[in-house]
């Protein structure tokens, strides 16, 4: 089962809508609250990240018995030095998005703090491409 | 700490969410940055922020958070009312700064938050 959610540039009415839609998709799957947080704060700081940096792109949520992958893609000028953007507190978000409540250099490291796997692949002038895992709990074999 | 609790130490007006008074509340998060807010979450909590915008209560829902206070007397618009009840969430404001709402909640009992280690 695939969702695939567009993410417009810059647009803070819609901004979070579409986490908003997966979190409620995911909740209405009878997942576990917790790991439903964990996923959609994840997705929120993505979909912020995009509609911020990335000059808009899109995000899929992938779900399989074992896990769920959620895939980020956008058109931005990249991340110029990954180990920069993964530090807490480190943001390159403007005053006027700063006054929107964003910046706090979080983005990044929420994202893998939430996720089980994370792999970013990013080169300047070439758009960001962020997947992120989140492995389902086994069930106990009868 | 019950929400009626926080209405009357807050001396708050409430906005949205009135049949959730009752509700028990065990930590707070005063914060403007969202992914702060994100960063640092418990639950049961008790949001207070100065942003007051749709992405202060998108991130609240995304977070289970089920009361927000606009501290520094800031209130609401229409939309935000609006969008906090369809939300379920309750909705006040505050006349105190975001110290002193912090501080008098604290002060009577109120005490979970996030902590974090300093690498």
């Amino acid at each position: 089962m695939k969702l695939k959610f567009t993410i417009p540039s810059m647009d803070f009415s819609a901004a979070g809508k579409a986490s908003t839609e997966a979190k409620r998709f995911l909740s209405r799957l009878g997942l576990d609250p917790g790991l439903v947080k964990r996923i959609a704060i994840a997705m929120y700081e993505g979909e912020m990240n995009i509609a911020i940096h990335g000059g808009g792109g899109g995000a899929e949520l992938e779900i399989s018995p074992e896990k769920i992958e959620l895939l980020f893609k956008d058109n931005g000028p990249g991340i110029a030095d990954l180990e920069l953007a993964m530090t807490e507190g480190y943001s390159t978000a403007s005053e006027e998005v700063r006054s929107m409540g964003f910046g706090a250099g979080m983005g990044m490291p929420n994202m893998k703090r939430n996720a089980d796997s994370m792999d970013v692949d990013s080169k300047p002038g070439a758009g960001t491409r962020v997947v992120l895992v989140f492995n389902l709990a086994k069930a106990e074999p009868s | 700490m019950k929400v009626e609790d926080i209405v009357r130490i807050l001396d708050a007006k409430v906005f949205a969410g009135e049949e959730q008074l009752g509700l028990e509340l065990n930590s707070a998060c005063g914060a403007d940055l969202m992914s702060d807010v994100m960063a640092f979450v418990k639950d049961r909590v008790v949001l207070l922020t100065g942003l007051m915008n749709p992405q202060a209560l998108r991130t609240a829902d995304l977070l289970d958070i089920k009361v927000i206070v606009f501290v520094r007397g800031k209130k609401p618009t229409a939309d935000l009312i609006e969008m906090a009840k369809e939300m379920g969430m309750t909705m006040m404001t505050s006349k105190y700064s975001m110290f002193l709402a912090c501080g008098r909640l604290y002060e009577a009992g109120l005490r979970g938050g996030g902590v974090r280690e300093i690498d």
